[in-house]
């Protein structure tokens, strides 16, 4: 067993657990972002650059910016109280938990990539990823970067200012158009 | 050449001299400090060298009361930084409020790591070594966002939100527009793009159509990366005070300056590497001069560039600023990945040059002309004061 | 077109970053402690009390009415009456003032003590140069410091001064007018009460 990814292993969990336990929202967030930073460290370790850094920017740069910022549109980062002991909710948490376990480890060890033997010439991954991806896998890709672009269209359709149609009578409040200033 | 094969054998007799044990720690300790040690200097420098040149734009002299004209003001700011009292609010969360600084110097330093400053002299030569500099950048993000939320102060909270949203946006087109490098490269690694610049300055990338205007939208993306003026909005000092920095004093508010300036030295010196041939002479016969001068002298350059804007442009308000991301930078960038395309098509030759520089052309004063119409911002109506035609 | 005044305006800055180079007229500012722009005459920033002649102690004007101490908005004068008298500039004895403090670091310059002085006696200066170690001792001018001649007051504000000195030559006419008439009336009931005197005398 390898030292480095022991300790990487033991911080990502233990921020994974502290991410669940913590009361304070916002220190939740800080603690899933250390874990996915422990998730990157650990394909870093096993020389995957490319996804390591990927890993970084999407998980790290983006999805928890994306939180903190829906947290403080929403809750303002208050403490949560939960008094309630419910037992129910326990007993279905452990369950989901432990069938996606046993889910996940039925794949692993039925998996093929058991058998690979890690690449020696860890140069050429990025190269091998970027010829793969244009090449074996353009049309998934190709699907992916449609998908993105629906979803960014769709984005900004839900944020564009509505405009007032014929009929309506309500003023169009928040206009970032500006007529002739006059000063 | 000499000259890196002279610091290279001295590192690595010095390696020698460590037991065997901590050499590779020793090892890594050496390559970082001439990097924390010389970006340090510069910053010192830099801080001097803004406020001097800010002075004579506006027809001052600037500082000139420490040493002669002023050399030593930079110690002086440092003693009184260093000096004064640290506060940390009373209902602030003193760990977040503690580490934010740290990290943000951490990833503004780490960025650095893979900038060659010569052939053989990076500190870690990655082989994604572009995309490396940008995840370790998405960190400043989070340690903006914790400086400004474990402040418990309004306006910190106010401008980490504004730099977040304005850091998030400008990624994009800063990303999209080093893409073309790296099509043209044909790497992620930064010292393999260098490489395919040598030869002069004709080789950079700076002289092709598209890497012209993505030079410029690189620039641009930069300054808004950094918090410079003009989009210094999320720390604008006459509405936010000093935005996420505003409960930090003292030693803290140093390093986040630090941070803020090696920030802006580390994004020069990828533009310097993406665009301007990195540590490469602009001409053949030069190159007997070692190469971290070059890329030191690009740096600079760029960072007085970034001066004479700050001395120029007043501040975007945040809906200009984001207009300005989405409607013109991401579009621009996109078509120069579309110019990009057709000059590797063509194999970099003269027809690829021209329709590239068509196609980039016929999309900025198209688009432009397209924003500005459907904007509906006509020249300013004076209605009292005087025409300024008549003047001119 | 996206870009055009960007460019404009970066050329004007550069050219004042090189022009300050070599156009000394550019340069707007002074190197403050060495150089100093010369002070206009109607520059006014704290009060000062003004005394004639020589002698700050007998030729100060101010008689302690205490006007200027309860008008004063921000309350930065305090004074407390001597139990002696001292003549002023028409030979009248006055009251004069034991302490006369203004604390420069609450004053805010507004005049209005100058305004309401019945006796020109207080005035505005034009010094700034006050800056101290302590808040409390360098900042409270007491009477010897604020007590400056009138011919300093010309000096500062010329225009002013002379306007002041015109009005107190008027009051001084106007006294010695006031004076001779008292004088010839009195003369003149003297007189006529010499000659009522003399004529009931004689009719006697």
């Amino acid at each position: 067993m390898n030292l480095l990814l022991t300790i990487i292993a033991l911080i990502t969990l233990a921020s994974a657990v502290a991410a669940i336990c913590l009361r304070n929202l916002v220190h939740c967030v800080l603690c899933l972002t250390l874990s996915f930073a422990g998730i990157a460290l650990t394909y870093l370790e096993l020389s995957a650059e490319f996804v390591g850094f990927a890993q970084v920017m999407v998980y790290i740069g983006a999805v928890t910016i994306l939180v903190l910022f829906a947290l403080l549109m929403t809750r303002g980062g208050k403490e949560l109280h939960l008094r309630s002991w419910n037992p129910g909710h326990w007993l279905t948490g452990l369950g989901a938990g432990l069938g996606t376990l046993g889910v996940l480890l039925v794949g692993i060890f039925h998996s093929k990539l058991r058998e690979v033997t890690p690449l020696d010439t860890k140069d050429e991954s990025v190269h091998a990823l970027g010829n793969s991806l244009l090449d074996t896998y353009v049309l998934p890709m190709e699907a992916l970067a449609v998908l993105l672009t629906v979803a960014l269209i769709g984005a900004a359709l839900l944020a564009m200012p509505e405009r007032s149609r014929p009929g309506q009578t309500f003023r169009k409040v928040s206009s970032t158009k500006e007529g002739p200033v006059k000063d | 050449m000499w000259f890196e094969e002279l610091l290279i054998s001295i590192k690595a007799s010095m390696v020698l001299l460590a037991p065997e044990m901590v050499r590779p720690l020793v090892s890594a300790l050496l390559s970082s400090m001439p990097i924390l040690m010389s970006f340090g200097g510069l910053f010192a420098m830099v801080t001097l060298l803004e406020r001097k040149m800010l002075g004579r734009i506006q027809n001052r002299l600037g500082p000139n009361r420490v040493g002669p004209f002023g050399l030593f003001q930079p110690v002086a700011d440092g003693i009184k930084m260093l000096t004064k009292e640290d506060i940390v609010p009373h209902s602030a969360d003193h760990l977040i409020h503690f580490l934010a600084p740290l990290i943000l110097l951490v990833s503004a330093m780490l960025g650095l790591s893979v900038i060659p400053f010569g052939q053989k002299l990076v500190a870690v030569e990655l082989e994604a070594g572009i995309l490396f500099f940008f995840a370790v950048g998405g960190a400043a993000e989070l340690a903006v966002f914790m400086a400004g939320w474990s402040s418990r102060n309004k306006y910190a909270l106010l401008g980490a939100l504004r730099a977040i949203a304005q850091m998030i946006s400008y990624e994009i087109p800063l990303i999209l527009s080093s893409i073309g490098v790296l099509m043209a490269a044909g790497s992620l690694s930064l010292v393999e793009v260098v490489q395919a610049q040598a030869g002069g300055m004709h080789a950079w990338y700076i002289w092709t159509p598209w890497g012209f205007l993505g030079c410029i939208l690189f620039l641009i993306a930069t300054l808004a990366e950094v918090n410079r003026s003009p989009f210094d909005i999320p720390e604008a000092e006459s509405e936010l005070i000093a935005g996420h920095m505003t409960e930090y004093s003292g030693f803290k508010y140093a390093v986040f300056f630090l941070a803020e300036f090696v920030a802006m030295f580390a994004m020069c010196a990828l533009t310097a590497t993406l665009f301007l041939g990195g540590y490469h002479a602009p001409l053949p016969i030069l190159s007997f001069i070692p190469g971290p001068f070059w890329l030191f002298l690009k740096l600079i350059l760029l960072v007085l560039l970034f001066i004479w804007i700050r001395g120029t442009m007043p501040r975007l308000r945040a809906d200009q600023l984001m207009e300005f991301a989405w409607k013109f930078m991401l579009p621009m960038s996109m078509a120069n990945l579309v110019a990009t395309g057709l000059w590797i098509a063509l194999d970099g030759g003269v027809l690829g040059w021209i329709l590239s520089a068509i196609l980039n052309g016929a999309a900025y004063f198209g688009w432009s002309h397209l924003l500005s119409r459907a904007s509906g911002v006509k020249p300013r109506v004076y209605q009292y004061a005087d025409d300024p035609q008549t003047h001119a | 077109m996206i870009g055009k005044g960007i460019a404009k305006g970066m050329v004007e800055t550069a050219r004042n970053l090189v022009g300050s180079y070599h156009e000394s007229e550019r340069m707007v500012t002074v190197e403050y402690p060495e150089q100093k722009i010369p002070a206009k005459e109607s520059a006014r920033n704290f009060p000062f009390l003004v005394y004639d002649g020589d002698d700050w102690q007998t030729g100060l004007r101010c008689v302690s009415c205490q006007i200027c101490e309860k008008e004063c908005p921000p309350q930065c004068i305090y004074i407390e009456k001597d139990t002696e008298k001292k003549p002023d500039f028409l030979g009248k004895p006055q009251f004069q003032p034991k302490i006369f403090d203004i604390d420069v670091s609450v004053c805010m310059g507004c005049q209005i003590c100058v305004e309401v002085c019945p006796f020109e006696s207080i005035r505005m200066d034009r010094e700034f140069e006050y800056a101290g170690t302590d808040r409390f001792n360098d900042m409270l001018f007491t009477k010897e410091n604020l007590a400056k001649s009138n011919s300093y007051y010309h000096q500062i504000h010329p225009t002013e001064a002379t306007e002041t000195d015109g009005i107190r030559e008027d009051k001084r006419q106007a006294h010695l007018l006031k004076e001779r008439a008292k004088a010839e009336k009195l003369a003149k009931a003297k007189k006529e009460a010499m000659e009522k005197k003399a004529g009931a005398s004689s009719t006697d």
